[in-house]
């Protein structure tokens, strides 16, 4: 058995792995309850199936050029996912797209809560 | 108005020259000098003509903390994609929780390293940072899954813990107040 065959077996493996995960990625979206929830399917296994796509890819291709160009799509893709996934989960939360009778903690609200009341007492008592 | 007064005029940024050098051959897949010179122009270019703020660290490198930071992104990076994969075909919601995490460390670097990693791996995401009490705000997809909300919590902080004992300096790292590993300790840190 030579050692292109044993990339190949490899890369059919991360190419398929890689695909169930974006596949899984993809239900989450649709079944997922609500907008933060969704999120997670968007960063954490979409992330993962597609490093392990590109590294099937890179197995295969086996050519300098285009698998330095594979680690820049993982490299930005690490970098930008999270905060793409940050900045829609705020803006969700700011704009009350976030169905809080599916938390079972919710210490953002709480504290913002606990700011608006603190600020109350101190406009209604300025004396103090 | 800028945030950073200190912003100056013609800095040269050899690190972010250096990044974006790279990332030009890397475009290119050419290693020849000629390439790597248009890059550094390039680079140059970008550096002056679009000035970024200098990133304040104050850090030092250690190789080990580096090591286990990303050997251990890298366990948790699958362990929390398999979670999520499965948590799609479980039956019923998730019970999630929005947490609050007071992180030690001030420094902004070190926050935003954090929260990027944080959004990547322990089933979380970052819903809110707030800089002035350095409190992240995360949004754990399942409790259960997350062994409950002191540990979620938790695991945010061992996240924090294991930046600052990758990038940060001794007197960050005891102003955060996490002294220096003690030998007994060391193996221990290297296994949770």
């Amino acid at each position: 058995m030579s050692w292109t065959t044993v990339a190949d077996v490899v890369a059919a493996i991360c190419l398929l792995g890689g695909s169930l995960l974006a596949f899984a990625a993809g239900v989450g979206l649709v079944r997922f309850p609500d907008l933060l929830a969704r999120m997670h399917s968007a960063t954490k296994p979409q992330v993962l199936g597609l490093i392990l796509v590109l590294i099937g890819l890179a197995l295969r291709l086996r050519n300098g050029p285009a698998v330095w160009m594979l680690v820049l799509v993982v490299a930005f893709q690490l970098l930008t996912s999270p905060v793409a996934s940050h900045m829609v989960g705020r803006a969700g939360y700011r704009t009350g797209k976030v169905r809080s009778e599916l938390l079972v903690v919710d210490e953002l609200t709480a504290d913002q809560n606990a700011a608006e009341s603190e600020a109350d007492a101190r406009d209604a008592a300025p004396g103090l | 108005m800028s945030l950073h007064p200190r912003r100056r005029a013609v800095a040269v940024q050899w690190p972010t020259m250096l990044w974006l050098t790279i990332v030009w051959v890397l475009l290119w897949g050419d290693l020849r000098l000629g390439n790597v010179l248009a890059g550094l122009a390039i680079a140059f270019a970008v550096t002056v003509l679009l000035p970024l703020p200098a990133v304040a660290s104050g850090g030092r490198l250690r190789p080990f903390g580096l090591i286990r930071l990303v050997a251990h992104f890298a366990r948790d990076l699958v362990v929390a994609s398999v979670q999520v994969g499965v948590q799609a075909f479980r039956p019923g919601p998730p019970v999630s929780a929005v947490i609050g995490v007071r992180l030690r460390s001030s420094s902004d670097l070190y926050l935003t390293l954090t929260a990027e990693l944080c959004s990547l791996v322990p089933g979380s995401i970052v819903v809110e940072a707030h800089r002035l009490t350095r409190t992240l705000y995360l949004h754990v997809l399942d409790v259960d899954t997350a062994g409950g909300i002191e540990a979620a919590r938790q695991s945010v902080l061992d996240q924090e813990e294991r930046v600052l004992r990758a990038i940060a300096s001794d007197a960050q790292l005891a102003a955060a107040g996490l002294g220096p590993v003690p030998a007994a300790n060391r193996k221990r840190g290297v296994t949770t």
